[in-house]
């Protein structure tokens, strides 16, 4: 190479808004959040009018449809809200740390770990309380993180198919090695089985609150690891030579993507796909810009997924298809339409 | 031309076969093995007969309890374990050969979960017999191998991407299978649910009888293929200036490939990664460069009978043999993945 070339011609740059339509793109996203979340405490096996679940809220008496109102949507919809914000930003920030576009919690078999070791938690030790088996849904993220990350790297560096093929791979053994503990102790699993389809029905409020301050501290962490994330996605080098500290934010990366992941998985079981798209969606919105990124997938992604759960609600009237079966038929064509790109190793 | 390999010919008439000395060898092995592990699976069991018991039931020499137990009880299992092994490690090494990679199974790129579907809805909607099972699976399976060629076809088709294809088209058949299952009543949703982690529980003389004649066939047609199968590996045009018609050999392969892998999963439901295990597996044994049909069926019945046997006797109450299959293939994958990831 001659000429060093400063000029960087990317999709990028060339669309690269300003600060002011970042701010009005966010506001306007926060607003079809809270037009889906209404929707979400509306729509169900019976339709309620916006004017009663104003009365739920605020004055509160003993009609029916209060009590549905009190006791199951809004608790379904505080759940949709806290799982797909911690979703959203566990995909942008894995798909950054790993520099791949294909990267998904749930592809890359973060959930299934999770799952199988609240399963060995619940199912084996008897442990019944969340913040109790909260901590087995850490560690087997982080295990599966580690291990994913170890068998997806190369002497090239990492290599985005391969990293996928080792999540499905992890992703499948441990799936299978837990329904071999479900099927040699049939009762202890009994309770098992609705969270292992990945669902945010029937969970109380009881589940998010122990689960919340580790959410927090995660995305306090995303955000100081974002500003080092966008250097690093210029390669290591470039990275290093502008004084990051590339260990150190791997790291803090993981251990936010750890509670991220395991905290979702602990509430609601694997839910996969939603942390895919979104990411992306924010990423076309501001461009390369991590910190941005964060703010949009935390808004963008329980949008998408209240979105789904309603769509679950609504399509097989009077029935209910569980939000995960949702996901996977909106997020496998993004993931078929991301590979059929022509760059599908850049990010 | 000698390659430095030992080469058997033999010649009847206009037939000739070339066997490579090592590989005879390597079958015979695995087939005693088989035969080895099918006795051990025929005598162990709550009521436990010694092999002397065993070999004499199989050649008509007892009648009574022990015949009932040797020839209607355990039989059926351990000749559906060999022959849907040697299926699906056929099925496993046509796919291989053919999308150039070691790790394009049936039932990471959707083949397996496509089957299935076809055969839920069999099942959901009207009830059906073993054959309406396998038409339906075979339909669920081909159209699942269409469209995943279809998305994966951009230019030509990329290894890696019809697999990523794959993966996410699984995901999604996975989900539309979960939600079949959830549909069904009770009593079909349990039995659905069971069978879908492959398991030879329910297998009869009829599914092994009939599913046995339709892999005969299926696999004769494979032999057929597996020379113009081994030009192609070398790529289109190379096949081509040898004489060998790409198109037609490669349809053909597809549909025997899933026709073996429908056939199967309409019976015990989708056994997971024994066709990805079994083509690597018999090709490290016979030291061959590329994907051999006759070791890889070999392997994959030996494969599907010890895991079967394992799956029985391992834990209190039995699981099904595609637990055992999906954990010994995944701790493969990740060796694999460790070591390409190393060299």
């Amino acid at each position: 190479m001659t000429t060093l070339s400063l000029r960087h011609d990317g999709p990028g740059t060339a669309t690269v808004p300003g600060p002011r339509r970042r701010v009005t793109g966010l506001v306007l996203a926060l607003v079809a959040l809270l037009a889906v979340l209404v929707l979400s405490v509306m729509i169900g096996s019976t339709t309620i009018a916006p004017s009663v679940v104003w009365d739920a809220l605020f004055h509160p008496s003993a009609d029916i449809d209060q009590f549905a109102i009190r006791d199951y949507r809004l608790p379904r919809t505080i759940v949709g809200l806290v799982v797909g914000a911690a979703l959203g930003v566990a995909g942008a920030l894995i798909q950054a740390l790993t520099r791949n576009p294909l990267a998904d919690p749930g592809i890359l078999g973060l959930h299934a770990g999770a799952s199988f070791a609240v399963t060995v938690a619940v199912g084996l030790l008897g442990v019944r309380d969340i913040a109790g088996y909260m901590w087995f849904a850490f560690a087997g993220a982080l295990i599966v993180t580690l291990m994913v990350l170890a068998l997806g790297a190369t002497r090239q560096g990492q290599s985005p198919t391969v990293m996928v093929l080792a999540g499905v791979c992890v992703g499948a053994v441990l799936r299978g090695a837990g329904s071999a503990l479900e099927l040699t102790n049939p009762d202890a699993f009994d309770a098992m089985r609705s969270w292992n389809a990945g669902s945010i029905v029937g969970r109380p409020l009881d589940l998010v609150w122990p689960i919340l301050p580790f959410l927090a501290v995660a995305l306090i962490l995303a955000v100081a690891v974002a500003g080092p994330l966008n250097a690093m996605a210029m390669g290591d080098d470039l990275a290093v030579a502008q004084g990051v500290r590339l260990a150190r934010t791997r790291v803090l990366a993981i251990i936010a993507l750890t509670l991220l992941v395991g905290g979702a998985t602990a509430i609601a079981g694997p839910i996969g796909f939603a942390g895919l798209m979104v990411p992306h969606v924010a990423r076309w919105i501001v461009g390369p810009h991590q910190r941005w990124i964060f703010a949009y997938s935390v808004v963008l992604a329980p949008i998408l997924l209240l979105a789904s759960d309603i769509l679950g609600r609504i399509i097989m009237h009077p029935s209910e298809i569980p939000v995960g079966i949702v996901t996977a038929f909106v997020g496998a064509p993004v993931l078929i339409a991301l590979v059929r790109r022509k760059k599908a190793s850049g990010l | 031309m000698d390659f430095g390999r030992r080469v058997l010919v033999l010649r009847h008439r206009r037939i000739s076969v070339r066997l490579e000395r090592r590989s005879v060898v390597v079958c015979a092995v695995l087939a005693l093995a088989a035969a080895g592990m099918a006795v051990l699976a025929l005598m162990t069991g709550s009521y436990q007969l010694s092999p002397g018991q065993v070999v004499s039931a199989l050649t008509g020499g007892e009648t009574g309890l022990v015949h009932d137990i040797v020839v209607e009880w355990r039989l059926p299992r351990v000749a559906a374990a060999l022959v849907f092994g040697a299926a699906l490690g056929v099925s496993g090494a046509v796919f291989q050969s053919m999308l150039r990679n070691p790790l394009a199974d049936p039932g990471i790129i959707g083949f397996s979960q496509g089957s299935y579907t076809g055969a839920l809805i069999v099942i959901l909607v009207v009830n059906g017999t073993y054959m309406q099972l396998v038409g339906g699976a075979l339909l669920g399976g081909m159209a699942t191998a269409v469209a995943v060629y279809v998305l994966a076809h951009r230019g030509g088709v990329q290894g890696f991407r019809l697999i990523v294809v794959g993966i996410g088209l699984s995901a999604m058949l996975d989900s539309l299978n979960t939600w079949l299952i959830l549909q069904a009543d009770l009593e079909v949703a349990m039995a659905a649910a069971a069978w879908g982690a492959g398991s030879l529980n329910g297998v009869s003389w009829d599914q092994v009888v009939l599913g046995g004649a339709c892999i005969t066939v299926l696999l004769l047609l494979a032999g057929m293929l597996s020379r113009p199968m081994r030009q192609l590996e070398l790529g289109d045009d190379a096949a081509a200036s040898q004489g060998v018609r790409a198109s037609p050999v490669r349809l053909g392969l597809i549909v025997v490939g899933v026709a073996l892998t429908a056939t199967v999963t309409a019976a015990s439901g989708p056994i997971a990664f024994i066709s990805l295990l079994a083509p690597q597996i018999a090709r490290r044994l016979t030291r061959t460069a590329g994907i051999t049909l006759a070791p890889a069926a070999f392997v994959g019945a030996l494969l599907c009978l010890a895991a079967d046997y394992i799956a029985q006797h391992i834990a209190p109450t039995p699981l099904p043999v595609g637990i055992i299959t999906i954990m010994l293939g995944g701790g493969y994958l990740g060796w694999l993945l460790f070591t390409e990831a190393r060299k």
